[in-house]
């Protein structure tokens, strides 16, 4: 009798620690599952939908009738062949690259001289990076005012001082378009990128320096010795989100050219934006866009492989 | 002697960095007209362009707070919970949720856009401010949760086995000593959060389409349509545009690089 009760009591106590365990692990679900819940929402189910709408002729009349039939990969072929799709590429790939290449140039040159301690120098990078938080289109309009080709201020200025003889039409000519757009979207690019590098820079260890000076390693030396190894990672984050955040961009190119003109600054991204919403060619819109999902992906997966590591460390 | 040249060069970059930040003040107090009599000081500054654009876009103004306010509300109280939870629980699903947030960053926001358009179309959420502050918080959530999650990564276990030994379950003891030792991390996270759907174009540009709801970046664009003659009223609303920015910058100073960071890095 005395054996059974024990056994009892202990098992009853033994389903209560069990159930306070099941209800801590439902807690634990629990603070996760809102979290969970909005991602699959805002993200995967966007993606497959995506996938889905690329493989249906989805367009305005989806809207009335609700019938979106199934065409395989004709969005695809279409989107592919339309004589914009390789001039969208290659625009894609000219802003892109132009971007970073200058973004980080000019952020490295930056987080260099901010190295050099003196006065004010907090003060001036917070500042620096206001045109990083200024919403897109406010960066877009203002630079409109700048670049017009008549009235614009920067016009006004270099004829002044008889750079040019004739006013440049910035945003105006198929063939300036793209470099002015690639500019407006450095200017927005190289704040980030100082904060970052500068951050990446003050982490090298003085010692180093120290330890590099009694060997000689000074100046262009030291910066390929000790600085540049030592940024690399900070460096390969730095231009992974830069390609991945750049190759999407719409607001500026629509703010300023609106992709023209004569599609001079169309890029993929614009390109999608127009099919879907101007068009109403939801298909063809996914399709492109899912090309550049692939871009991106094609470039994470390298730069994963690259640095070998789990995301959170 | 070398210290004070470094700091007039660096006056002198910040000076050319915000060239384009002081031009939009001075083009927004000169006379209307457009920018070719606009002279490189605001010497007979007038603030009609300011009225004008109070009267236009006002109403557009208040619309970007509100979407704003709900998708900061919306995504801490989404997203603080999930960066405690990736920060302290020790499971496997850890990376697979980092990774998953991480992959979450390659997804434009066109792909986005054009799934909400057809799901909003079907459920009536177009033209809606509720329908803005979801579409936001895809910005929103994993911004925070990297933020958040950064800084409670340096929270002791011990604070909450504390208050847990006192029979506090774990929901509690989150809300009463997670939260209140967060308190300048949810500054960030939220700021940032506003920040990011005050600044929106996408979504207010895809999913409304007509004039009930027009967060004031779409009034921007719709100016530089229509009214690039009156640079002083499209200056004027990109300045008070640019106010969250500012203040941000301002308030927020010491935390915005952080967040920088913690938001790409970590």
């Amino acid at each position: 009798m005395v054996t059974l009760t024990r056994t009892t009591r202990t098992s009853t106590a033994g389903r209560a620690r069990v159930r306070g365990r099941r209800g801590e692990d439902l807690t634990k679900v629990l603070f996760v599952l809102p979290a969970a819940v909005a991602m699959v929402a805002l993200f995967g189910y966007p993606v497959v939908k995506n996938l889905l709408m690329s493989l249906q002729d989805y367009g305005l009349k989806t809207f009335f009738t609700g019938v979106a039939p199934w065409i395989g990969l004709k969005n695809y072929s279409t989107v592919v062949t339309d004589n914009l799709f390789s001039d969208a590429m290659l625009n894609t790939a000219l802003f892109t690259v132009g971007s970073i290449v200058f973004q980080f140039a000019i952020g490295l040159g930056l987080a260099l001289f901010f190295r050099n301690r003196f006065p004010l120098s907090g003060l001036i990078r917070s500042l620096l990076l206001l045109p990083w938080l200024l919403p897109l289109i406010v960066s877009s309009a203002t630079w409109r005012s700048i670049l017009e080709q008549d009235s614009g201020i920067l016009n006004r200025t270099l004829l002044g001082l008889h750079v040019i003889d004739d006013p440049v039409p910035w945003l105006n000519s198929p063939s300036v378009a793209l470099i002015a757009v690639i500019g407006v979207n450095i200017w927005i690019g190289i704040p980030f990128n100082v904060t970052l590098l500068y951050a990446g820079l003050s982490e090298i260890p003085d010692e180093l320096y120290e330890a590099g000076q009694l060997d000689g390693a000074t100046g262009w030396r030291a910066f390929c010795y000790i600085t540049w190894p030592n940024l690399r990672s900070v460096a390969s984050v730095l231009l992974m989100l830069g390609v991945v955040y750049t190759i999407k961009v719409l607001d500026i190119i629509l703010g300023l050219t609106g992709g023209g003109p004569a599609n001079a600054t169309q890029t993929l991204a614009t390109q999608s934006y127009e099919k879907s919403f101007v068009d109403f060619r939801f298909g063809q819109g996914a399709a492109l866009s899912n090309i550049l999902i692939a871009i991106s992906f094609v470039f994470a997966i390298f730069y994963l492989r690259g640095t070998r590591r789990a995301p959170d460390e | 002697m070398k210290r004070t040249a470094y700091a007039v060069i660096g006056v002198l970059i910040l000076c050319v960095m915000l060239f384009p930040v002081y031009w939009m003040v001075n083009a927004s107090l000169q006379p209307s007209g457009n920018t070719l009599t606009a002279g490189f000081l605001p010497l007979h500054p007038t603030f009609a362009g300011y009225k004008r654009a109070l009267d236009e876009q006002g109403g557009n103004l208040v619309t970007s707070m509100i979407i704003a306010a709900g998708t900061v509300v919306l995504s801490l109280a989404i997203a603080t919970p999930c960066a405690y939870a990736l920060s302290q629980f020790r499971s496997r699903w850890v990376s697979i949720g980092l990774l998953a947030i991480l992959i979450s960053q390659m997804i434009p926001g066109i792909v986005i856009a054009n799934a909400l358009y057809t799901a909003y179309e079907r459920i009536g959420l177009l033209n809606s401010i509720p329908g803005l502050i979801v579409a936001n918080c895809s910005s929103g959530i994993p911004f925070a949760i990297l933020i958040l999650r950064s800084f409670m990564l340096s929270l002791p276990p011990s604070l909450v086995e504390a208050a847990r030994v006192d029979g506090a379950g774990l929901f509690r003891a989150f809300v009463a000593i997670v939260l209140p030792i967060s308190k300048n991390s949810l500054i960030t996270a939220g700021l940032f959060s506003f920040l990011f759907s005050w600044s929106d174009f996408l979504f207010a540009l895809t999913l409304t389409t007509k004039g009930g709801v027009r967060p004031v970046t779409l009034g921007i664009y719709q100016y530089l349509g229509t009214q690039v003659q009156n640079w002083n009223a499209v200056m004027a609303t990109a300045v008070l545009s640019a106010i969250p920015a500012i203040v941000l910058l301002v308030a927020a100073q010491k935390y915005i690089a952080a967040g920088a960071i913690g938001g790409a890095v970590k």
